[in-house]
């Protein structure tokens, strides 16, 4: 089979959380826009937007209540992390017009105007984040109130135990409780998805109803793991929240989750009336560049399927999870392009010796070093091609998994990257 | 508590001593401050010598494998898999080593026969194309875990006691004998004192610390051997470099993994022992000279044990022997006082013997050992260690709702309720550590990153843990499986740890706690 050709002013690489943000920002600025990378990764978000969570790494005392001036101190201490080449003003933009294209899709999210919330998660901590699906949003509250409140789990489900976060967080929240509920032919080792799916029926419903009642008590929240439906979440909580008389809310669930799966199938339903160019469950194999600039590449599953050529490209191929960037025991390589990473000098100083070191893992802090517009530079230290502009956590000089920064590192620097990419056209 | 003969120490000789005494109607107490095998018994090889790598530098010690190996496979055979096992030279290889090879095996009794090349690159595919020599010899692989678990077993049957995270503070001393030991419960802090007849140290690397308690210089030397663990089984036989005892010489099949190892590395502490990734790098460059495709496999994980040396205090430990120490402390003036070290995991049984022979004479006892001819049963506790086992159990018993919690190595609810039933009896306290010590939890693709997020929550829901315990469990957890990864971070085990940080520091925080 020959391989088909397509063309197009922009091809966003990776399918994450910045490559799904990049492909929306760069078709809502009315560029012809193609789209590649293996699906999936995003199904490992836990559903949380966060911004700018944590800094310094690792300490309580760095846990920030205004992610913006979390912000200023930290490109204060850290001139390359990717925040300082983005003003405050477009981090904001880039937020609002994410979670707006989410909400027009059916998934709402909300949050403080410049303030992080707290979410609990099924450890029995709480994680600062900035914006929180409103299916959460209650329990930022209950929490914030200590108010009388039950969280519940399912018989059957695993990696979710109410008590565990009853018992984690009773020190300074009396009046939690837990309970276990049986849901009627819940298989085990049901996948989170599936049930989620079950959950829309209304058998399920009523059955989750009648459970629920006999613990309600005085009870002003119900907490209950992420898992009430895929699509109709808004509709389920509205009901529980009649039927019982209680405030309603979810809790965050390990990935890959559902809570991540909702914003996977927001964007499905709202990137195609945008006409961008699937490539998905794809991966680009080998490119070449045209006399013009322009980039030839070649994409397929397993072998080559399509070529795409392309007036600019936007990276966003992630990290090591998401094979943007490639380690093998010397040294670290960037996928696709070879590009130059900046890494520790060697493996011994790639990772510390203890998983949870207060200041984390050098390698971390690896990955691209790009100019002011997000282009990522070449051997010499310049752009290294002018139409080749990179987003999201394939950057180096952040951490964001201790930061807690990574949704909002990802949508920041695909807004910035894509408004680079439209000056360049 | 009171008791004939306390037992310091539950690895290989420990557990194996109990059994013994427990043969003899001698009633015992074993205490050990981890759990079963916590040191160089669960951080070896996993190989049951034949004998062959040790016909030059210890004949005595080479015999002994010889002969206890034959023995172990007859009365043991579900704790060994009978591989058989291949030593092979390479190009570059000592060549008189190899020329003299034979005779020294025959000198010892070992069976080694002479395999054309051709012959042993189709016995075992993955041997490198530069091999210009190769035996097959009668090695197989033990698992270890279940070995000594079993041993304990049968113990405890017969009446032993075994306190597991119960450390040994000191010694009350009186007229030349020890008359009270003093332990303490490492999880609670409770000491308990214990008279008994006789104390044994079967402390392994330990052993001069303990000594030390008595008041008793044992000069000791730690060597760190440590190993890597491929994720797929590689070759079908052991496969041992021939040459004078080197670096990465030996890969062993075990289940659907292979380790590769092993190093000699002095440490001076025995419970400081990590791999480095100097190591895993000389083990991987070393190893693929003899199976090139070593130098690209995916491994899992590193380990590392202690290897307890006395003695010597210059030169290659390697040549310090592996034969065993048996010390009766009467001449340093405890009378009570017994110390069991050094040796190997294929001698261990021997190691017991003759050390239950000393006691026995002096307490006066005259019944004989019964471990060289009885056949050791089968428990139940031993039987979550080997890899590949959970599954199959899990497909044959499981009940609907039965959930598998460790995901790459098909650990259900069911069994961790059985481990941890285990540990209580056996006076521990169940954590995810121990859960972890005793089964292939954790030890799959995922190293435990979220196979603990599902086992925490279980716990939780057994009350096996109370308040936050789950924040400190968590973290105990995953910085124990991280010594193993750590050195090994590249490649897909890199993607793996990038998703474990996801969760437990982008989701829980964890970092923070």
């Amino acid at each position: 089979m020959k391989p088909s050709k397509n063309k197009c002013d922009v091809l966003v690489i990776g399918t994450g959380m910045a490559g799904m943000a990049a492909a929306l920002f760069a078709a809502q600025k009315g560029l012809s826009t193609a789209h590649a990378g293996m699906t999936g990764a995003i199904n490992f978000s836990s559903g949380l937007l966060d911004l700018l969570g944590v800094y310094p790494i690792g300490t309580q005392a760095g846990i920030w209540k205004n992610p913006w001036e979390g912000i200023e101190a930290l490109v204060q201490d850290m001139p390359q992390h990717p925040f300082a080449r983005i003003s405050k003003s477009e981090i904001r933009e880039s937020i609002d017009e994410f979670t707006a294209f989410l909400e027009k899709n059916g998934l709402s999210y909300t949050g403080y105007p410049d303030g992080n919330a707290l979410v609990i998660t099924p450890a029995g901590t709480v994680k600062p984040t900035f914006r929180v699906p409103l299916s959460m949003w209650k329990g930022v509250k209950a929490y914030e109130e200590k108010s009388p409140c039950l969280i519940a789990d399912f018989r059957g489900i695993k990696a979710f135990s109410s008590r565990q976060i009853a018992e984690t967080l009773k020190h300074e929240w009396p009046e939690l409780r837990n309970a276990r509920l049986s849901l009627p032919n819940l298989k085990a080792d049901i996948y989170p998805k599936h049930l989620a799916q079950t959950m829309e029926s209304p058998d399920m419903l009523e059955a989750l109803i009648r459970e629920l009642k006999p613990h309600i008590g005085n009870v002003k929240a119900v907490g209950l793991p992420a898992l009430l439906g895929v699509c109709k979440t808004a509709q389920i909580l509205s009901r529980l929240e009649t039927e019982l008389g209680t405030d309603i809310f979810e809790i965050p669930t390990i990935p890959p989750s559902v809570a991540g799966s909702r914003i996977r199938a927001a964007f499905e339903k709202g990137l195609s009336p945008l006409k961008i160019q699937p490539f998905y469950q794809k991966q680009v194999m080998g490119f070449q560049r045209l006399p013009d600039g322009n980039f030839l590449l070649d994409v397929g599953h397993t072998e080559k399927e399509s070529q795409i050529q392309a007036k600019g490209i936007i990276l966003a191929s992630g990290r090591f999870f998401g094979k943007g960037l490639h380690a093998d025991r010397k040294q670290i390589r960037e996928s696709i392009f070879d590009l130059p990473v900046s890494q520790p000098q060697s493996r011994s100083k790639w990772h510390d010796p203890d998983f949870l070191a207060p200041a984390g893992h050098p390698v971390n802090l690896a990955g691209l070093e790009t100019d002011e517009y997000f282009r990522p530079l070449g051997k010499g230290g310049k752009a290294a091609y002018e139409n080749l502009f990179a987003a999201g956590s394939i950057l180096a000089h952040q951490d964001w998994p201790r930061m807690k920064c990574g949704s909002g590192l990802a949508i920041a620097t695909a807004y910035k990257a894509v408004k680079e990419m439209c000056a360049y056209i | 508590m009171k008791t004939q003969v306390l037992i310091i120490g539950g690895g290989a000789t420990g557990t194996g001593l109990a059994r013994d005494l427990s043969l003899r109607g001698v009633r015992c107490i074993l205490v050990e401050k981890q759990d079963i095998n916590a040191g160089a018994s669960g951080g070896n090889h996993g190989l049951l010598h034949s004998g062959a790598r040790y016909v030059a530098s210890d004949p005595e010690a080479a015999k002994e494998c010889r002969e206890e190996g034959e023995l172990l496979k007859r009365l043991a055979p579900h704790c060994i898999e009978d591989t058989g096992g291949l030593f092979v030279a390479v190009r570059g290889d000592d060549e008189n080593y190899v020329t003299d090879f034979p005779a020294l095996c025959a000198k010892s009794g070992i069976p080694a026969e002479m395999l054309d090349l051709n012959t042993a690159r189709e016995m075992e595919p993955e041997l490198s194309p530069d091999i210009i020599a190769a035996f097959q010899v009668a090695d197989a692989s033990v698992d270890p875990f279940m070995l000594s678990l079993d041993n304990m077993a049968q113990a405890r049957q017969q009446g032993a006691e075994l306190l597991c995270y119960h450390k040994v503070i000191s010694f009350r001393i009186e007229n030349g004998r020890i008359r009270k030991i003093i332990v303490r419960n490492t999880v609670s802090g409770e000491e308990t004192e214990i008279e008994a007849d006789y104390v044994v140290s079967a402390s392994g690397a330990w052993a001069g610390i303990i000594a030390g308690l008595a008041g008793i210089e044992i000069p000791m030397v730690y060597s760190k051997g440590s190993l890597l663990v491929t994720q797929n089984r590689i070759t079908k036989r052991v496969i041992n470099r021939l040459r004078k005892a080197s670096d990465a010489d030996i890969l062993v099949p075990g289940g659907t993994v292979s380790i590769l190892g092993t190093t000699s590395r002095r440490t001076e502490d025995p419970d400081d022992c990590r791999p480095t990734i100097a190591e895993v790098d000389d083990i991987i460059e070393d190893g693929a000279r003899m199976v090139p495709v070593l130098e690209n496999t995916r491994y899992i994980r590193a380990y590392s044990g202690v290897r307890p040396l006395i003695g010597s205090s210059a030169g290659d430990d390697r040549n310090v022997t592996r034969g065993f120490a048996l010390i009766d402390h009467a001449p340093d003036g405890i009378e009570n006082f017994i110390t069991i070290t050094g040796g190997k995991l294929t001698t261990f049984r021997l190691m017991a013997e003759k050390t239950a022979d000393l006691l026995c004479r002096k307490m006066g006892i005259t019944n004989p050992c019964k471990t060289g001819t009885e056949p050791l049963p089968s428990s139940a506790s031993g039987k979550w260690t080997e890899p590949g086992s959970a599954p199959k159990m899990w497909l044959t018993r499981h009940e609907s709702d039965d959930m598998i919690l460790c995901e790459c190595e098909m650990v259900s609810k069911g069994i961790i309720d059985g481990i941890m039933e285990g540990i209580r009896e056996q006076g521990g306290v169940p954590t995810l550590k121990s859960v972890g010590l005793r089964s292939r939890i954790g030890k799959g693709p995922c190293q435990g990153g979220f196979c603990s997020a599902r086992i925490a929550p279980y716990m939780y829901d057994r009350e096996v843990l109370n308040g936050d315990r789950g924040l400190k469990e968590l973290r105990d957890f995953l910085n124990e499986r991280w010594k193993g990864k750590y050195p090994m971070l590249w490649d897909l085990p890199l993607e793996q740890a990038e998703i474990q940080e996801a969760l437990h520091c982008g989701l829980f925080g964890l970092e923070l706690q």
